[in-house]
């Protein structure tokens, strides 16, 4: 027994040996480890020198910021030239608005800071007042937006349903007519209807609410707000782009979650209808939907339907090609809740809707928060097509000027698009930082 | 009301789910009849009145419309079919030749990434993040008006090595040509394939019986060059190159390649790379820890480590986002309509702007896209069901 | 000192500024049995971990069956043919069968043909007594069996030592007897064993010492029966009293 040990004093920790530690270790992991990371190291060190080098001198060293025209921006003779941003300067106000005129820039102007105060709360997991909130940058400023852009004043006539004229004052605005007409009977089946249960009354009650929201923005979309009208091909730049971007995210979530619903449903017929719509649009290239939105809408419209804007055409092409991949980021999150949740609530009685609403929904969302900012991020780089189709996003604005005559120099196209692929890269970085950020903080919420 | 089995009434639709779902399925399906009807009858009505006629028979008339890179034969008074059937070649091509390139930058940035080197990684992260937040169209735009069209003119040719030449016209490189021993040279390549592979096996089964190991990758490799290197030495080494020669105005001989495939090229391989790097990456650090260290404790080598335990796993978590990305970079090529590399899409649209007919030509490229797309997924689900691990 | 299976004389180990083994002095003689118990964090896995190189010590000895142990790749391999690990979480190869598993070191390191190995796998499996898995997959087996799997793996290559990291931790309890009685065979016939555990009863029935660990330092080692009824430090007090 005396053979063995017992300690009688407990060792402090000692300093960790230099070599482990600190500069001296870092260099040791890094660079000294084996000669092939010599090497590396020291390949890796040029190429990034020579890169950043190639990049200041470009950016910065070599860069005129004071020309007024194109000679001015060229380089000495037998010098790299470098950016000319006075370039961009100039032309700035139409990089961001497009033609949109001067006296009227308070309207875009409503619109990015009026966005801006919507979106940050929604974006702060602890701000409060969620529902509300989403609720308003959803559903209200959409709306809002496309009043004030455009001017309001829309001529709303049926396409496929015959005109009714109600009242007479609604100028034959449908959407105000079926709204109405919609919640009327709804509202008479919950208020006379014997045979009718509970929950159907309740749906009903819920319909008659959606309708006259519908109806009233209907009428507000019909009303003349003294706005001076802009069509929307003089909209342009930077506004063009997040009108694009973000109407498709928007009307791409429910589009997409009910394509996902529909895509798990036991019903042949819907389950096929969806597949083959989700299939479709993801499975053909974005510039070949936005051409065909663009030759084939007036096609499929009666007489009077080359009016149809093209802007819309536009929006139309992105939010079918946006709601087939977000379908897909939503079947992910519906996938990854646990069978046992959907047993759950049966077992409670809830019905189909009540489930998905109250229980699924929630949770499966929460999951693909990430899934659906990188769609966006995705969707906003894809803004950069509609140009093709001859819409003026950023991208589109910037082309348009290289062609100008006054500001012709070698490094003009350069200049321009380098600028343009800067303002992406600060914006699509951001998102996918808060991405990651956003997946973070769920996973703790979520790790047992 | 009689007993509720029996009758038909209004609360069945509501609470029974077979009736229910065979109620919405007749009116969604009803909706959508009259939906397509109206499509139609809007569409042939809207056509018949702007003269556009319906049908493929324009397919056979003479396109008029001049492509700058083709692979095969083709001459602007050749069929409209002819001209899809090039725009189609080109998008394979370009496709291809991307999907190799971007996988080889992939797996390159991908390790490089993982690298414990911090240097080394953080050079593959930027090159990662940079690219993949710069949309492609950008990037496209930038390669070609920004870098290959401010090249300066054919006689002021910037050279690399006085052997590569470039200017606004492309760039030129030199080309090998093999004279009267090309075909004994592609024969002795296959040959030498078939022997790789057969090396393989007998390497395989002999080291099944006795343990012996054969180095059957390098030989195999030795072969692969040394035969076909070995048959050009036996004909007389009747090697031709065609380095292009600057002329007055021009330059002569070696092959030009369009500024147009460079730049879609480039862009779409080096767009691709970076999400095929992660895609890798992702992969790599799928495989746990742990199955390196109970390789290692086993003492098997590094390098058998990285074969048989972590590639394998690996794989299975990288292929199948990687043939997404070869989907997507195929799918993307169709941005070559904006810097005039005539491709599929670029091709139709050609033709469209002629004839006018857009509904046939959108329904011709629309079909092969979705080809494409329908083989990816049926490849994935193939490999899927292959290589899933068995569990209980 | 070459009957001694593994000498550690004054290891020091640091991850970063943590000092997670603190001169550390074992000697293991050949078939002895050793149980290395303590708190987490106590350095025990990291103790075993660096006799076969999964971790690297920065200051002391390390010699296993007369090699010492450096950052000479070729001696690493020899030592790591000689000495098996079981780990925690099994490790198997999921994407190979049981025997795959268990012949892939014998043909790639010691070069045999496929046929001796799997002889020799089968027989090992049997002494696991698993032999009718031999073509499943470990995804198919339940984690007592794949432990088992696990051990096999290890003996198809030979050793002379085996090192056990918690090898039942991660185990249902109806699952833990079938692999401690392997554990329990395999010391019986003579095997030099390292284990860190915490089983107890394990460690009386089979320990030649016990050897108890906290903050990177061995703190206390006797005969099983004296270091469960007599603990004489003060920390070993206080550890035995909370898991007993």
């Amino acid at each position: 027994m005396s053979e063995y040990f017992i300690r009688s004093t407990m060792l402090d920790a000692k300093q960790a040996p230099k070599s482990n530690v600190g500069i001296v270790g870092w260099l040791q992991k890094n660079v000294f480890s084996s000669p092939l990371n010599i090497i590396l190291t020291v390949v890796g060190l040029f190429v990034s020198y020579m890169t950043i080098k190639a990049l200041a001198d470009f950016v910065f060293f070599n860069a005129v910021f004071d020309a007024t025209n194109g000679q001015e921006c060229r380089p000495a003779d037998g010098e790299p030239g470098g950016a000319c941003w006075s370039f961009i300067q100039v032309f700035f106000k139409q990089y961001v608005y497009g033609r949109y005129p001067t006296e009227e820039l308070w309207r875009p102007d409503i619109v990015f800071i009026l966005g801006a105060a919507l979106l940050i709360p929604l974006l702060i997991p602890k701000a409060p007042f969620k529902a509300v909130n989403s609720f308003l940058f959803f559903v209200i400023y959409p709306f809002l937006t496309l009043i004030l852009l455009s001017g309001g004043d829309f001529v709303i006539t049926g396409f496929f349903i015959p005109f009714i004229d109600l009242f007479g004052k609604t100028q034959g605005n449908f959407i105000f007519e079926l709204s109405i007409v919609t919640a009327l009977i709804c509202a008479a089946i919950y208020f006379f209807g014997k045979s009718v249960g509970e929950d159907m009354k309740s749906t009903m009650l819920s319909i008659v609410v959606v309708a006259v929201i519908i109806a009233v923005i209907g009428l507000m979309l019909s009303s003349n707000f003294g706005l001076e009208v802009i069509e929307t091909d003089i909209w342009g730049g930077f506004l063009v782009t997040l009108v694009v971007a973000i109407t498709g995210i928007v009307l791409s979530l429910p589009i997409g979650i009910i394509l996902a619903l529909g895509r798990q449903s036991k019903l042949p017929v819907i389950k096929f209808l969806c597949v083959v719509f989700i299939e479709f649009w993801r499975g053909v290239p974005l510039i070949t939907i936005l051409f065909m939105a663009q030759n084939m809408i007036p096609l499929f419209l009666p007489e009077g339907g080359e009016a149809v804007d093209n802007l819309l055409r536009a929006l139309i092409g992105v939010t079918l090609f946006a709601s087939a991949y977000m379908a897909e980021v939503v079947r992910g999150g519906l996938q990854a809740l646990p069978k046992g949740q959907y047993e759950g609530a049966q077992s409670l009685g809830l019905t189909y809707w009540q489930m998905m609403v109250k229980i699924i929904l929630p949770q499966a969302l929460k999951h693909v928060i990430p899934g659906i900012v990188n769609t966006f991020i995705g969707l906003f780089k894809d803004t950069t097509l509609v140009y093709i189709v001859g819409i003026f996003d950023l991208l589109g604005t910037v082309k348009a000027t290289i062609e100008n005559p006054e500001w012709i120099f070698p490094l003009q196209a350069m200049t321009g698009y380098v600028f343009v692929a800067f303002v992406f890269f600060i914006f699509c970085f951001g998102m996918s930082r808060y991405s990651i950020f956003m997946e973070r903080h769920l996973h703790t919420g979520h790790s047992r | 009301m009689s007993s509720p089995q029996n009758s038909f009434s209004l609360r069945k639709i509501v609470y029974d789910p077979k009736i229910r779902g065979l109620f919405f399925q007749t009116i969604l399906f009803a909706l959508l009849l009259y939906f397509f009807y109206s499509i139609i009858t809007n569409t042939v009505e809207n056509l018949q009145s702007r003269g556009i006629p319906i049908g493929f028979g324009f397919l056979d008339n003479a396109s008029g419309f001049p492509v700058s890179f083709k692979l095969i034969s083709y001459i602007t008074s050749d069929s409209n079919a002819k001209l899809i059937l090039v725009g189609l070649l080109n998008t394979l091509f370009v496709a291809v030749l991307g999907i190799i390139t971007a996988t080889i930058l992939g797996l390159i940035f991908g390790v490089m990434r993982l690298s414990k080197n911090s240097i080394i990684s953080a050079i593959a992260t930027v090159y990662i993040e940079v690219l993949r937040n710069i949309p492609l169209l950008v990037q496209i735009l930038l390669l070609y008006y920004g870098v290959l069209k401010t090249l300066p003119l054919a006689k002021d040719s910037l050279s690399f090595l006085g052997i590569f030449f470039a200017n606004i016209k492309g760039i030129s490189v030199p080309t090998i040509s093999f004279g009267s021993a090309e075909t004994p040279f592609i024969i002795s390549i296959i040959v030498a394939l078939i022997i790789m592979v057969a090396l393989r096996l007998w390497s395989r089964k002999r080291q099944e019986k006795t343990g012996q190991q054969f180095p059957a990758t390098k030989i195999g490799f030795a072969i692969l060059i040394g035969l076909p290197l070995l048959i050009l030495i036996a004909s007389g080494w009747p090697v031709e190159v065609s380095i292009p020669e600057l002329g007055r105005f021009s330059l002569k001989g070696g092959m030009t390649i369009s500024p147009e495939f460079i730049a879609l090229y480039l862009a779409l391989s080096i767009y691709t790379s970076a999400f095929i790097a992660e895609t890798v990456r992702a992969g790599i650090m799928s495989v746990s820890h742990g199955q390196t260290e109970a390789s290692d404790s086993l003492g098997l080598p590094r390098n058998k480590t990285l074969n048989l335990i972590i590639i394998p796993q690996a794989l299975r978590v990288i292929i199948p986002p990687l043939t997404s990305q070869y989907l997507n970079l195929t799918k993307n090529s169709s941005l070559a309509v904006a810097i005039g590399y005539t491709d599929l899409f670029a091709s139709a649209g050609g033709v469209l702007n002629i004839t006018g007919q857009a509904l046939e030509l959108i329904a011709i490229t629309m079909t092969f896209y979705l080809l494409f797309s329908l083989l990816t997924s049926m490849f994935m689900n193939w490999y899927n069901s292959r290589i899933k691990l068995v569990e209980r | 000192m070459t009957d001694l299976a593994v000498k550690m004389k004054n290891v020091n180990k640091w991850y970063g500024q943590f000092h997670v083994l603190r001169d550390v002095n074992l000697d293991v003689k050949k078939q002895e049995k050793i149980v290395i118990c303590g708190p987490s964090g106590s350095g025990k896995s990291t103790l075993i971990r660096c006799i076969n190189r999964l971790e690297e010590h920065q200051e002391g000895d390390i010699i296993v069956n007369g090699t010492e142990l450096t950052n000479d790749l070729k001696k690493i391999d020899e030592i790591r043919k000689d000495v098996g690990m079981v780990f925690q979480h099994f490790n198997l190869f999921p994407h190979l069968t049981i025997l795959e598993n268990c012949t892939l070191a014998p043909i790639w390191v010691k070069k045999m043909p496929k046929a001796e190995a799997e002889a020799i796998a089968m027989k090992y499996l049997e002494r696991v007594r698993i032999p009718e898995q031999a073509n499943k997959f470990p995804g198919q087996l339940s984690g007592g069996q794949q432990q088992r799997v696990a051990i096999a793996r290890s003996l198809c290559m030979n050793p002379e030592t085996m090192l056990f990291d918690e090898p039942t931790s991660a185990l249902d309890p109806e699952m833990i007897k079938e692999v401690l009685e392997v554990m329990v065979d395999l010391a019986n016939e003579g095997m030099t064993m390292l284990c860190v555990t915490h089983e107890m009863n394990f460690a009386r029935q089979v320990a030649d010492r016990v050897i108890f660990m906290d903050q990177g330092q061995i703190i206390e080692e006797n005969e099983p029966e004296a270091f469960f009824s007599n603990p004489q430090h003060e920390r070993t007090k206080l550890f035995l009293s909370q898991i007993l």
